[in-house]
Order: structure tokens, then C-alpha cells, then sequence
């Protein structure tokens, strides 16, 4: 089934379920509990890329109205969690956490090294302005591209023989030295942030000596919980996470950071709930990035357009205390069918804090180097990029060697082609203008892994007939209540209204962190069964009142009511089954994970975008003007919410390709682009209207509701497409991100 | 700095209007006053705050009079989330860029994080939580709901101060129009699209906002 629009009739989805709480300003973020005798916490960072922390004086500070205190490594409490401080301090192996004022070591301009703790916030922001840090300095390397010589491969990956990221290769990739037609060239991403609207923050609240009780903004409340009791040895029960509302997060919130650790710390040492929000200016270095990627792709392919040979090798920076890795190369492996793939992955440890998982990790990275080299090739060839792409349409998972579980790409190519008009594209670059503006069309692919993870759901069904479920899962803006609430109500035939959905609370069933496009396979099907337990267990008392129903039978749930067959005109209703049996509720709790179908089958969403740009001849100011994007993802569980979704992936798509770049002034490895005026991502201005469509075919083997991820393929790819539709509006093929004026002029 | 006389309720009792005047005679010099005059034309009230000094002040929000006694270094912003609890107004970036903390002051919209609290002595400050009519939503708030005007929900407020205020100022002319009016409104989540939607759809059917 394919829906257009918000106005197609047949679209019966339902509004966001805390859309009254949004709009009217309800709705409650981490840094808006009102909780008694709270006080204000400013982070002091340092100003030096590597060495180590001299002096610190604090008088000044100290000595202002309303300071508390200021916390730093020579008056911190201990965290019970983490060793005994070494005399004098060394500097931490590859795959520590940075331990926040533990030692007087710099790992990267920015870090944390003193809280300034007041009655109020002016009084905070103030004091720290007057707290004196000195510094022995060491010589600093962030530059990437000066650096690249030191990369390598990851201490991770050589420890794990089976890690993904080993170096790969299937075939024989020298066989595109003979390949017809052959091109080979690099890539570049800029590290980019995410940036989400609402900074992040968080209140700690120590209860009692042993019970923490803190409102994060993270993107999952169960690590967050079993991470802040490891630290400070207590029973997970002891500490509860609550992020109800998350203004946004794209991966940023996927860890437990050091500002967290210093709130609660702070909290501890001064025996009253501490509030910390981090400034827009150290969002840059404290909740980490999509780190500078440089890739190198050669790809080659016979006269009649089938592929050669592909390989792929990438690097990412990190930090000198972590390994970041992610999927950048891997997508060569499975997107197309091509005998010979190789595929390299290493790493850059830089003086910088570490990367993070940002939307699309890796996959966004990747893809655009792929989907470029692909469009590039396709040109070299003289032949259709599309169709260039249907021609090596992989029609099983050629790195796995298995069936797809389910995949519509071939139905998504057709329809986007069709929606945005590919087969009226002249292919001559720079050969159509409008207005005066170059004009042109791109089109890339795109593909996420599926990842379902064990998740728990409650379901309680009260007296009145509605209905509570319940998971710790979070809502960092998709609409996960709004789903999972149409999962409920399509199972139990009730109407929304009568449902709620409780998420975002450490003390609620086991769920995954919102991460990995993963939270409507793993929670969506916990919910599913949760709630088809509750309804047979309704069944089996239904058995007991009347004889047309029997345990473990089919049954149609419909306005509240249960009915033996879709002939049966006198259903009985849950309110009625629940007072016959006089019981004021009724629940179950269920769990859902993968089975063996994970090993039978190769499951992916897959997706493309077709996009239009103009570019300015004499400005080289490039604007998308439309964008037609096109999901398989299996089933689509709420088409309204899961539109905005696309359009979202979509519009971090253009920042991406267009506009965002983090840059660092080497000197002294500091971010100069620090504030939204420096750091651009798209404005109203910078938006078209954006077409999205799904295939929208259950896909059975995934999970019990058919459907895969949505939040990654909305975004990977987009900058390719892009990309490639500026390379047919001008004739410059752009391989370095962003793509600015300076680069098309 | 100007500070309207006219600003200043009718219904202030005599004594709040002498404050009144004080106080905005004291602001019309404000930037080309000396520190240590700062100091001395006002008595401080509760002590010091760190190296000022607490200012009194009466504004309007929402429809309700307040009379505070703030820290002058508090912005408009600060003054709503931390002290009168009216946490609807989001601080985004506090720099003015994002306009996650758009209000209206005296019907224009204004953003709060780079608005001193003390600037607003007398002025009438509507936040999203002033909109509705009690239960009844704005139809701009109706109109985002059934737009999906937005996702993790952080910059809406901003969103709909700033949408009604571009209906009100005549902006909302056409989507391109809206798109250029509503730019220095940041969504990180991009739901961009939706919103223009919503702001044209309330603007067509022509109700009053």
C-alpha cells in the first residue's frame, strides 16, 4: 500500500499521543524538574589539547556569594567504581572511559577539569569565570590529515578475530586492475556534530546515602542505570535514570558521559540534587561527534555494466583513551553483487575527545563515498546511474551468502524514478538551467543492518477497558509512544485514547536504548506479544462465560469488545470479562528477542533518495529544491510519524552534505566553530518540501510485526544524492564534505 | 533603552507606579551609566549577588502581574524556567541563534535568552504556556498536531511563538515567505516541512491568532 500524503484518506495513523504536552510547552526535559533545594552546576573546561593540570585556584571563585563549591580532581569524591588514582598519574591505555576529575591529566581541549557549584546560575556562570587553571602543556596532534601515517588497526579489532572490522575480501579484488572501465579516489567527512535543539543536562539526586535518583538526557535509561551503579557499587535497583522527553539526540545520548558523572559526583560531595546543562559551546567536545572519515574507493566494472570489483578502505578518528569504530566501509560488502569486494577499516588516535554513533553511523559516512563512486563510474560508463544500479542488484546478501529476509529496493528505485520524473533527466552534466540556476538530479541507494535486541513489555488491562503498557524504552523524538500505543490498539482492538504508554523510566521493563534503528523491531515486538498475551488471557476467561470462546482460539478484537469469528455479532467486552471475573486489572508481562531466523537470513532496510538541486553559476550557492525519498522497511506501524522521520533523515541529509563541518583550529586543537552561527545546520530556508514513500510490505521473518528500522536509511545516502545531483548540475564531482561554494566555483 | 510609559498598567497602585517611573528613568540612562552609579541608585534588596546587586521589577506574564526582586545578570529566559517555573520557553543555545526561547514581549516576538530580565520593566510577556486558552489550544498548536509539526518536541515552543507571531506580522503569505520568517528557528529533527504546513494552513483559514 502506498500513501502520498497526510490528506490521503486511507491513512488512518494517529497523531502523536504527547502531541498536546509538545505544543503547550508540558512537557518536562531533564533540566525542568522542579526538585526542593536544588543548586547550579557550571563546567570549567581546559584550555590545552594534552598535558596536565599544574594549579588550580579557586579563591576567587570560592570567594563569590552563593558558591558552594568547586570541584575539581583535588577535592572530588572517590567513585567507588574506578581504581585507586596512580602517583604520579599515567595516562590510560586505549578503551578507558575519561574519568572525570580523577587526575590531573588532558586528553583534549575542553575536557572537563573544574565545576563551579552555586545557589544560582548566575552566580555559577560567574564564579566559573573567575576559577584559575594552570597547565603544564604537551605538543598536541589533532590534525587528520597530517596524522594519517600513524593510522591503524584497531587494538579491538586485532583482539577479536571475528570482529567485522577485520580486513575483508571475497573474490579476487585485483581483478579490477583488469576491469573495462576502472576509477579510483578519496573521500572526505569532516567531523560533524549532533547538535541536537535542547543541550544536554542532567539533575542528580542522591535520595538517601545509597539511592540515586537521576533525570538524564540519554537515549537509554537501562545502561544509563546499570552504568551509574556499576560506578558507584550500588544494586541497579538503588539507582533510577528518568528521561521521560529527550529534545533530540541522534546518537548523543547513546553513552553516559563524563558531565553526568561530575553532576552526581557533585551531588554527592555536597548532599543536595546538583543541576548541570551543558553550554551550546561545549556541546562540541563533551557528547561526542561523526568523527573525520577519509575513504579511498576503487571500483571498476566491465563494458556491459556489471560490476568488477569494489574496494573500500576507510579511516576514523579517535581518541587517545577510546576506539570508536564504526560501519564505514561495510556497506560495500552487501549493497550491490560484486564477485570481488575488499574492504579495509582503521583508525587515527588524535588528541581529541572521542567520537560517538551520530544518525546513520558510519553507514552515512560510507554510503556517501560508495554512492559517489558508483554515480562516478556510472558516467565513466556512459550508462543511467539507476540503471546502473538495477543491473548489479544484489538479489541475495552477497557477503553472508544468504536469503534477504525481505527487500523492495527495486520497488523503491521504480517509484522514486517515477515520482521525481528520472526518466525526463537529460544526462548531460550542466546541460539544464532554470532561472538562470544550474539544474540538476542525483540519485543514491540505501541500506541499514536490522538490529532487534531483547526487550520486555507490560500490558495491564484495567476494569474501565483501558489499557497501560509499559517498557523502558525512550522517545528521542520519532514517536515511540505513538507507535507503540497503535501496536496496542491494533492487537487489542481498543480505541488510542483508552491506551497509554509508559517509557523513559529506569524502574520499567527491560528495553534497549533508542539506538541502531532498533526500537520498533525489538519494543514494538515486545509490545506485540505483551499485548497478545493479554488478549488471550482475556480469551481464556471469556472461555469461562461463554462456551464461543476457547482458550488459545482466533479471535477478533474490535471497539473494546472480543468476538469468536468476524461473523459473530455479540462479542463480549474486556470491561465485562474483567467484572465477571471481578478483577480490578488484569496483566502480563512478555519478553521478545530474535530466534534462529537470524542465521537463516540476511535482514536489512533498504531505501533511496532522488534529489534536485539548483546551483548558482557565479555564486556556486547550491539549494535542494526537492527531495523524493523511498523506504522498505517492512511494515510501517504509524505512516504519519514515520513520515516525519524520513523528512527528518532527509533534512540532516542536506546539513550534512551542504553545510556542516566542525573545524578546529590546530594551533591549539580547539574547536572555532562553537555556537549555531559558526556550526550550520539547515533553517526553515534551507528546507524543500520532501516526498517521502514506503513499500510497506510486512517483511515476516523479521519479528512478529514485520517491521525494520527507519531512523538511519532516512538519513544514509541522502549526502550522495546530493552530491551527485550538484556533479549533474555543474559537472564538479565534490568528494570532500561539505560541499560549499568555495568548492563548485 | 526606552521603556514606554504607557507600558505601565493603569491599575498599578501609586506606590508601584513611582517605582515604575524610578525604575525607567533609571533605564533610559542604563548604557551610559557608571558602574558605580548602578550601584548606587539602587538600594540593594536582598543583599548582594555576587558583584551585583538584586533589582526590583513588575511585568506582566501570561496575563498575571508579577513583582520580583532578581539578580540583574538574569536573562528574560532564566528568570521564566528558573523562577517562575514556566520551563515551556526552551534555552537551546542562549546565544540567540536557535530560537528555541522565542516569546512575545508587548506582542512582538522576542527572544528571551538575549533579553535582560531588568529590561522589561512594565512589558507584558506571553510564553507558550499563556497560548492556550486554559484547555482550549491555540489554532496554531492544533494545526502542529495534525501537521506533525514537529518530533522530540524541544524547539516547538519556539516554533509557535515565533509562527503566530509571523501570521500576526503578515508573513505568512506563502510557503517560501514563511520558510525566510520562520529561519531563525532551528529544528535539529527537521521537521521543517510540517511546520510550514501548519503555519499556512492556520493562515488560510484565516482565524484570528
Amino acid at each position: 500500500m502506498k500513501r502520498q500524503s497526510l490528506d490521503n484518506p486511507s491513512d488512518t495513523s494517529l497523531s502523536r499521543v504527547d502531541g498536546a504536552v509538545k505544543v503547550t510547552g508540558a512537557a518536562t526535559y531533564s533540566a525542568e524538574y522542579a526538585i526542593p533545594g536544588l543548586v547550579h552546576a557550571v563546567l570549567v573546561t581546559s584550555t590545552i589539547a594534552k598535558g596536565s593540570i599544574t594549579a588550580i585556584d579557586s579563591r576567587e571563585a570560592e570567594a563569590v556569594p552563593g558558591v558552594l563549591a568547586v570541584i575539581s580532581h583535588l577535592n572530588a569524591i572517590t567513585v567507588p567504581g574506578w581504581p585507586a588514582k596512580k602517583l604520579p598519574a599515567e595516562r590510560v591505555a586505549a578503551g578507558t572511559a575519561l574519568r572525570v576529575f580523577y587526575d590531573p591529566l588532558i586528553y583534549f581541549d575542553g575536557q572537563p577539569v573544574a565545576m563551579v557549584v552555586a545557589a544560582t546560575h548566575e552566580q555559577a556562570v560567574h564564579a566559573a569565570s573567575l576559577v584559575r587553571v594552570t597547565y603544564q602543556q604537551e605538543a598536541h596532534q589533532t590534525h587528520f590529515e597530517k596524522n594519517i601515517g600513524q593510522a591503524g588497526i584497531p587494538q579491538n579489532v586485532q583482539r577479536a578475530k571475528n570482529s567485522p572490522f577485520q580486513d575483508y575480501e571475497r573474490g579476487d579484488a585485483s581483478a579490477l586492475r583488469n576491469a573495462d572501465v576502472r576509477i579510483e579516489a578519496e573521500y572526505t567527512i569532516p567531523t560533524q556534530h549532533h547538535q541536537p535543539l535542547e543541550p544536554h543536562a542532567i539533575i542528580a539526586v542522591w535520595e538517601a546515602e545509597d539511592k540515586l535518583t537521576v533525570y538524564d538526557k540519554n537515549q537509554g535509561v537501562k545502561s544509563a542505570q546499570g552504568q551509574l551503579a556499576q560506578a558507584f557499587k550500588l544494586p541497579r535497583e538503588n539507582v533510577q535514570v528518568v528521561a521521560t522527553y529527550i529534545g533530540g539526540a541522534f546518537g548523543s545520548g547513546i553513552r553516559v558521559w563524563p558531565h553526568t558523572m561530575a553532576a552526581v559526583m557533585a551531588a554527592k560531595q555536597l548532599k543536595r540534587p546538583v543541576k548541570l546543562v551543558l553550554g551550546r559551546e561545549q556541546m562540541f567536545t563533551s557528547v561526542g561527534y561523526r568523527p573525520y572519515t577519509k575513504q579511498k574507493i576503487s571500483i571498476g566494472a566491465a563494458k556491459d555494466g556489471r560490476l568488477a570489483g569494489i574496494v573500500h578502505e576507510g579511516t576514523g578518528q579517535t581518541s587517545m583513551y577510546e576506539e570508536h569504530l564504526e560501519r564505514t566501509v561495510l556497506a560495500s560488502r552487501a549493497l550491490y553483487a560484486c564477485p570481488h569486494v575488499a574492504t579495509r577499516y582503521r583508525l587515527l588516535p588524535l588528541d581529541v575527545n572521542t567520537p560517538t554513533w551520530m544518525r546513520g553511523p558510519g553507514d552515512a559516512t560510507g554510503m556517501f563515498a560508495l554512492e559517489s563512486a558508483m554515480d562516478e563510474l556510472a558516467y565513466a560508463l556512459k550508462t543511467d546511474p539507476l540503471e546502473f544500479r538495477l543491473k548489479n542488484y544484489a538479489e541475495s546478501d552477497p557477503e553472508r551468502n544468504l536469503p534477504w529476509s525481505a527487500k523492495s529496493l527495486r520497488e523503491c528505485y521504480e517509484l522514486g524514478a517515477e515520482k521525481i520524473g528520472w526518466k525526463n533527466r537529460l544526462p548531460e552534466p550542466r546541460s539544464v538551467r532554470r532561472n538562470g540556476m544550474l539544474l540538476g538530479y542525483g540519485m543514491a541507494s540505501s541500506l541499514y543492518g536490522f538490529h532487534r535486541h531483547p526487550s520486555r513489555a507490560r500490558a495491564v488491562m484495567h476494569a474501565d477497558g483501558s489499557v497501560i503498557v509499559q517498557s523502558a524504552t525512550m522517545d528521542i523524538g520519532p514517536g515511540t509512544g505513538t507507535a507503540m500505543t497503535r501496536i496496542a490498539t491494533k492487537v487489542l482492538g481498543v480505541n488510542a485514547k483508552k491506551v497509554r504508554f509508559d517509557l523513559g523510566h529506569s524502574a520499567l521493563p527491560d528495553a534497549p536504548g533508542q539506538n541502531g534503528s532498533s526500537t520498533i523491531p525489538s519494543v514494538g515486538s515486545a509490545v506485540h506479544v505483551a499485548c497478545e498475551a493479554l488478549k488471550s488471557k482475556l480469551v481464556t476467561l471469556a472461555g469461562e462465560m461463554s462456551e464461543k470462546f476457547r482458550p488459545g482460539a482466533e479471535v477478533v478484537a474490535r471497539n473494546g469488545k472480543i468476538f469468536s469469528s468476524a461473523d459473530d455479532k455479540d462479542g463480549l467486552s474486556y470491561t465485562d470479562i474483567l467484572k465477571h471475573h471481578r478483577l480490578n486489572e488484569l496483566e502480563v508481562t512478555e519478553a521478545s528477542k530474535s530466534g534462529a531466523e537470524r542465521d537463516q537470513y540476511s535482514m536489512y532496510s533498504f531505501g533511496c533518495h532522488f534529489v534536485e538541486v539548483e546551483v548558482d553559476p557565479l555564486t556556486g550557492e547550491v539549494r535542494v529544491t526537492r527531495v523524493v525519498t523511498c523506504a522498505d522497511v517492512g511494515a510501517i506501524i504509524n505512516y504519519k510519524t514515520a513520515r516525519s522521520q524520513s523528512i527528518g533523515g532527509v533534512v540532516g541529509g542536506i546539513g550534512m552534505a551542504l553545510m556542516e563541518h566542525s573545524e578546529m583550529d590546530h594551533r591549539f586543537g580547539r574547536y572555532v566553530t562553537t555556537d549555531f552561527a559558526s556550526y550550520h545546520i539547515p533553517v526553515h530556508a534551507d528546507v524543500p518540501s520532501i516526498e517521502v514513500y514506503y513499500i510497506d510490505k510486512p517483511d515476516v521473518q523479521a519479528n512478529p510485526i514485520g517491521s525494520k528500522g527507519l531512523g538511519e536509511i532516512a538519513i544514509v545516502g541522502v549526502a550522495g544524492a546530493i552530491a551527485n545531483a550538484v556533479f549533474h548540475a555543474t559537472g564538479k564531482r565534490v568528494r570532500e564534505l561539505p560541499i560549499t561554494p568555495d568548492k563548485l566555483i | 533603552m526606552d521603556l514606554d510609559h504607557d507600558a505601565i498598567p493603569p491599575d498599578v497602585p501609586d506606590e508601584d507606579r513611582r517605582f515604575f517611573l524610578k525604575q525607567s528613568m533609571f533605564f533610559a540612562g542604563l548604557s551610559m551609566a557608571p558602574a558605580d552609579f548602578l550601584q548606587a541608585a539602587l538600594a540593594p534588596d536582598d543583599g548582594p549577588v555576587g558583584n551585583a546587586v538584586k533589582v526590583k521589577l513588575s511585568l506582566t506574564v501570561n496575563g498575571k502581574r508579577r513583582r520580583i526582586s532578581i539578580d540583574p545578570r538574569m536573562t528574560l529566559l532564566d528568570l521564566l524556567r528558573e523562577n517562575m517555573g514556566l520551563t515551556g520557553t526552551k534555552k537551546g543555545c542562549d546565544f540567540g541563534q536557535c530560537g528555541a526561547c522565542t516569546v512575545h514581549v508587548d506582542g512582538r516576538r522576542t527572544l528571551s535568552c538575549l533579553t535582560f530580565a531588568v529590561m522589561q520593566h512594565g512589558a507584558k510577556v506571553t510564553t507558550i504556556e499563556g497560548l492556550s486558552d486554559g484547555e482550549k489550544l491555540h489554532p496554531l498548536q492544533e494545526a502542529f498536531i495534525k501537521h506533525d509539526g514537529f518530533q522530540c518536541g524541544y524547539c516547538t515552543p519556539g516554533q509557535v511563538m515565533s509562527g503566530v507571531a509571523c501570521i500576526r506580522e503578515g508573513h505568512a503569505g506563502s510557503a517560501d515567505e514563511v520558510r525566510e520568517y520562520m529561519s531563525g528557528n532551528l529544528c535539529r529533527c527537521g521537521a521543517y516541512p510540517n511546520i510550514v504546513d501548519a503555519i499556512l494552513e492556520v493562515k488560510k483559514e484565516g482565524t484570528k491568532v
